[in-house]
This record gives structure tokens, C-alpha cells and sequence, in this order.
């Protein structure tokens, strides 16, 4: 099943358990999703629970907070996580501030999902990832599933999660194909990390499209001798930081691997708290390899210099391992 | 869609109505009044913003609407929370930031909320909260119910684009979200001509092609008249409306601002007061015969009794313990 696929099951399945259970978006409906990713719900679900907004992310994202107010459990779809800053105040001062400001009489169980992350020649408004405006928040959930199966068990715990959840894709991850369990109450607890593959020599933490580059890098260095092991936090707001600092204490070193710009990103906060948690384990400093400082570029040379390649991650590794 | 001008009804107004009218607006007036004697005291911090000359919207708007009603407000919202039936000495306590305030002191003034009454809460980012009101109208229609939604702002959130986005939606969608504009003239400091092409606020709704209409935001008799209608539409048909009521403020923007006095003459601030909602009212009642001179009096002094008990409740609560830093941040 594609990773697509797995995510639409999830819809589906949660739409049939839970009537409360709505997704509204633009293009949701009659499209069937920009990507696709909701294709058949309408048929299956009919107008009242797959709607179709005007092109107005704050305003449906309020929508959806208001919705849930009353007890309803919204599934708003970004086109892309980069509209999403068009609904950043409903989402960060709103959804993300309801529970706390009304003393736990309000709860917001609301998924915003949809693809983000550096796409394919897309450029600087349609290419980035978003994450980092949202895992700073408390209050909010942030998810970035890697797998076929983690973007079904993940989505439905979402779902069924009493809280705001910001779930981001990935147009680069749509095809891939996996094993997804059908089992309709398959379910990843939110900020549960997994071990993708095992390695005794360095921890490298990666997830979306730089997972995929670390486990091919792995393989490489596999041959010289280094044996990686890989972490994907799967959740990034819960962080299962037990998970990573357990595999940093087997490992001793540690390499962070974001798609992201580097300042202030996601490798900054788990570099400090690999250091907090375990310096006396470390035999060597925790090395982040992070997107350029730059906005994406459109010219594919450049767009291929902007994210971390696979030269760039294996060098970085060979250094934190020397 | 077009403006109506609403005659006063002619019939003797009933005394029971009268009387609690009259006993919402002087308990919002006098919860205030003692609300700006403790922030000046230091017992309340932050922001507060008041809402005195403004109480007939508030209270005539939610005169017409059943108690499972839903009710949503910006940050000058202790008299929307107040009509919708909250406990004075709960919201008394959320301002001195204590235990029982109704979010255990963590929301404050400008973010009151009460499940129990229906009112989905105090929004501090201007017009962000008028999404979240078509949204609770769209849960309405959703769960089949047949309540209506009461969504206040000010003048200051018609620019905003939340403003358009949420009547665009709450008219495509047909939910039954009344839109009430509290024109007081003034987004903090920025007159209305200032900051509006259009000034005709109600004028909108035309652009939306749902019912729109002016209403005198001094008289909760007007009030209760015009959103009794909108009201009733909203119920039957599920339908939008968008109502500009014309009040004032007579306080400033908020306590940093007491005198509201850089942007507007003195004289006009005395001018608009001799239109006083409360006063204005207490004489009608007292010569349609509603009322007596002596009932004014007691209620007056039931409503300070009220607000003194509210201040005692708000003292003697403790403030909240440290763990409540970390709890309802999220829900488990």
C-alpha cells in the first residue's frame, strides 16, 4: 500500500468509527485532494463531512477550532503546510491556547495535516519545512510519519488525540509503498520514536526524506565498517527523547539530520538535549547536518546544493566517527 | 438587507422584563466600576478593557436567546459572559488572577470562558475569534441542533480579513451565526472614518447577500428588538446576519488609556454619556410605570451587594497552586 493510500484508509477508518469525525479543506471534496490524498471520501461520505472551503486557511481553520468546541473532531487539510501560515494565529493563539486560557474546559481535538517539506523544483513559497513554526508551541502535537504504516497509525491516533496535532506529510513520500497492518485499530501512540535500523557505532536521528537518504548512507558505511544506527522521532512535539539518548548512551556519538534551515532547528533542540542528558556518554560533540541557511531555489543545481545530500551526510558521519 | 428603522414598541413594557434588564446592565456597569477600583488598587494586572456605556448590547442581544445559545466575544467580554448568566463571583475571581476564577486564574480578563453557560470565551487577537463563531455555527448545523450563535466584536475587526472570511463562509454555508458589530467608533485610538472605506459597517452583509442592519447600540429595547429577529431567522431558516450596533465607550481602549482623551474631545465623551444606556432605560421604565423610582434603588443596591459579595468570593480564593502552571496545557 502507498503511503497515500495508508493515509486515506486512515480517514476512511475514522470516519466510519467516530460520526464526529469531519475533513474540510480546500480541494478536499469534489477533486478529491490536490494530492489525492482523499480520494473516494466524498463518494463514500457524502458533502456534510467532506467539505470543500473557499481558499481561506485562517478563516476554515477556525472554523475547525470553533467545530471543536462543540465537540466535534476536525480534520482540516492544508493544500500544502506553507498556506498554513496564513491560519498560524488559529492555530498557535487559538487551537494551541484554548484548553490552557479556559482552565481545561475548552479541548481542541483538531488534525491539521497535509504535505510539507522540501519538494521537488517547487521554489521558496512551496518548498520548506514548516515544522519548526509549530513544535514550539505548547499545546500543540507535531507528527512527520516517515512509513506507509506510521502515516496510518500515526493519523489515527491523531485523530482520536484529545489535542491540536499538526500532522506534515510529504509530496516526496506520497508513491512510496509499505507494509500497513489493516488491523482498523492499528494505532502509534504519539511521542513513541523507532529504531529504523540498528548500529553500535553512531546514532543518527532522521525522519521524512532525510530518513530514506540515512538508511541508503548507512548501507554505504555499512561496508567500511561503521555500523549506524537510526532513530526517527516520528513525533517531534512529544520528542521521545529516552529512545534517542538510550541509543546515543549504546552509541556514544550522535548526527542529527534535518531537511530544515539549521538555525534554531529541530537538530538544535535534540543536540541540547543529548548533551543535557548524556554528555558523559558522548565520545565525540553531536554533529547536525541541516539544510542551508538560505530559502529554497528553483534551479535544480541549486535546490540540490540547499538540502543535505547524501555526500555531505556519509562525510559528517566518517568525521563524528573518526 | 435593507436598513430597518425600528419603531420603539408602543406596548407597556412588562415589569418582570424591565426589571431584569435593567439588573443585567446595572450588574455589569457596577461589576466594572469595581473591577477599575481594583486594578487601580493592584489587585487586577495586565490588561483590562471596560465595557461601560456598551452594557445594552450585551444584555438585550442575549434577552432574546435560549440558554443553550451560544455566545462568543473579544477581549472586552465581561458583560457578554455576564448577560450569558456566568456567576459575577467566579469572573471577579479571574480578574485577581485566583483558583476559582473560572479558568482557575490563567485566562484573565480578556480570556473568560464558561462551559456551563454556553459562552465559548474572551479572544484576544482582534477578529480571530469570529472563525471560531462561525465554526461553533457550523457545529450546530453539524449536530443538527437548533441553537444560534451570538458572535460580538468591535469596529476594529471589520478591517481584519477574518472578518470577510467568516462572513463569506457563515453566508455560503447558511449557519446560524449573528454577527454582532459593537460600534463604539473607536479601534483603540483610531477613529472609524481612519481605518474604514465603508463605514456603513451593516452595509457588508450586502457584499455577502445575507440581512444586515443598523441598530441604536443605547437601547436594549431596540436591541432586543432587531436581534430578537435575526435571532429568530437564524433558528428557522439557519441563516447569517450582520448587526452594527451603535454605542460608545465611555471608559478609554483600556486601564493604561482611563480617559480615552488623545482621540476624542471631552465633549464628545460628555455628550454621548447623556446617552447613557442604563440611565436611559431606568427613566423609561419608571414612565411606562414599569417600574418605580424605589425599584431603581433597590436594584441598584442589590446589584452593589452582588459586586461586593464578588470581590469577598475573588479575595478569599487562593491563588493556584504552582503545579497549575503545567496542567490543562494539553488534555489527556
Amino acid at each position: 500500500m502507498t503511503y497515500r493510500e495508508a493515509l486515506n484508509l486512515a480517514l476512511r477508518e475514522e470516519m466510519r468509527r467516530d460520526p464526529r469525525v469531519f475533513v474540510m479543506g480546500e480541494e478536499v471534496g469534489l477533486y478529491e485532494g490536490a494530492y489525492k490524498v482523499t480520494q473516494g471520501l466524498l463518494k463514500e461520505f457524502g458533502e456534510k463531512r467532506i467539505i470543500d472551503t473557499p481558499i481561506c486557511e485562517s478563516g476554515f481553520t477556525g472554523v475547525g477550532v470553533g467545530a471543536a468546541m462543540l465537540g466535534l473532531r476536525p480534520v482540516v487539510e492544508m493544500m500544502t503546510f506553507n498556506f498554513s501560515i496564513l491560519a498560524l494565529d488559529q492555530i498557535v493563539n487559538s487551537a494551541a491556547k484554548l484548553c490552557y486560557m479556559s482552565g481545561g474546559q475548552y479541548n481542541i481535538p483538531l488534525v491539521v495535516r497535509g504535505p510539507g517539506g522540501p519538494a521537488s523544483q517547487l521554489a521558496a513559497q512551496h518548498s520548506q519545512s514548516m515544522e519548526t513554526y509549530f513544535y514550539h508551541v505548547p499545546g500543540l502535537k507535531v507528527v512527520r510519519p516517515s512509513t506507509p504504516a506510521d502515516a496510518k497509525g500515526l493519523l489515527k491516533s491523531s485523530i482520536r488525540d484529545e489535542n491540536p496535532v499538526i500532522f506534515i506529510e510529504s509530496e516526496t513520500l506520497y508513491a512510496i509503498k509499505g507494509e500497513v497492518p489493516e488491523d482498523p485499530d492499528y494505532l502509534i501512540p504519539l511521542g513513541q520514536a523507532a529504531i529504523r535500523r540498528e548500529g553500535t557505532d553512531v546514532t543518527v536521528i532522521a525522519y521524512m526524506g532525510m530518513l530514506y537518504r540515512a538508511l541508503e548512507v548507512a548501507e554505504e558505511l555499512a561496508q567500511d565498517g561503521i555500523s549506524i544506527e537510526i532513530v526517527d522521532p516520528r513525533t517531534l512535539r512529544p520528542m521521545d527523547t529516552e529512545t534517542i539518548v538510550g541509543s546515543v548512551r549504546k552509541t556514544h556519538r550522535c548526527v542529527v539530520i534535518e531537511a530544515g534551515a539549521g538555525f534554531a532547528g529541530m537538530g538544535s533542540e535534540i543536540a541540547a538535549e543529548v548533551q543535557e542528558e548524556a554528555f558523559d556518554d558522548l565520545d565525540a560533540p553531536v554533529a547536525r547536518i541541516t539544510g542551508e541557511n538560505a530559502p529554497m531555489p528553483y534551479a535544480r543545481n541549486l535546490e540540490l546544493l540547499k538540502t543535505p545530500s547524501k555526500a555531505k551526510i556519509a562525510a559528517a558521519i566518517r568525521k563524528v566517527c573518526a | 438587507m435593507a436598513q430597518t428603522k425600528v419603531a420603539l414598541p408602543t406596548a407597556r413594557l412588562d415589569t418582570e422584563l424591565a426589571r431584569r434588564l435593567l439588573t443585567q446592565m446595572q450588574l455589569i456597569r457596577r461589576f466594572e466600576e469595581k473591577a477599575a477600583e481594583m486594578y487601580a488598587m493592584g489587585k487586577i494586572g495586565g490588561f483590562l478593557h471596560l465595557y461601560i456605556g456598551q452594557e445594552a448590547v450585551a444584555v438585550g442581544a442575549t434577552s432574546v436567546t435560549r440558554p443553550d445559545d451560544y455566545a462568543v466575544s473579544s477581549y472586552r467580554e465581561h458583560g457578554h459572559c455576564l448577560a450569558k448568566g456566568s456567576d459575577p463571583k467566579r469572573i471577579m475571581a479571574e480578574l485577581f488572577g485566583r483558583i476559582d476564577g473560572l479558568s482557575k486564574g490563567k485566562g484573565g480578563s480578556m480570556h473568560l470562558f464558561d462551559k456551563s453557560v454556553n459562552f465559548l470565551g474572551g479572544h484576544g487577537i482582534v477578529g480571530a475569534h469570529l472563525p471560531l463563531a462561525a465554526g461553533a455555527g457550523f457545529g450546530i448545523k453539524y449536530q443538527g441542533g437548533d441553537q444560534v450563535v451570538l458572535c460580538y466584536f468591535g469596529d476594529g475587526a471589520v478591517p481584519e480579513g477574518e472578518f470577510h472570511e467568516s462572513l463569506n463562509l457563515a453566508a455560503l454555508w447558511k449557519l446560524p451565526v449573528i454577527f454582532i458589530c459593537e460600534n463604539n467608533r473607536y479601534a483603540m485610538g483610531t477613529a472609524i472614518h481612519r481605518a474604514l472605506a465603508q463605514t456603513e459597517i451593516w452595509r457588508f452583509a450586502e457584499t455577502y447577500g445575507i440581512h444586515g442592519e443598523a441598530v441604536d447600540g443605547m437601547d436594549v429595547l431596540a436591541i432586543r428588538e432587531c436581534v430578537g429577529r435575526a435571532v429568530e431567522r437564524a433558528r428557522r431558516d439557519k441563516v447569517p446576519a450582520l448587526i452594527e450596533a451603535r454605542t460608545y465607550r465611555f471608559r478609554g481602549h483600556s486601564m493604561r488609556d482611563p480617559a480615552g482623551a488623545v482621540y476624542r474631545t471631552k465633549e464628545e465623551v460628555e455628550r454621548e454619556k447623556l446617552r447613557d444606556p442604563i440611565v436611559m432605560f431606568g427613566e423609561r421604565c419608571v414612565k411606562d410605570g414599569a417600574l418605580t423610582d424605589a425599584d431603581l434603588k433597590l436594584i441598584e443596591k442589590a446589584v452593589f451587594d452582588q459586586v461586593d459579595e464578588a470581590v469577598a468570593f475573588a479575595e478569599a480564593s487562593p491563588e493556584p497552586a504552582p503545579e497549575e502552571l503545567f496542567t490543562d496545557v494539553y488534555k489527556d
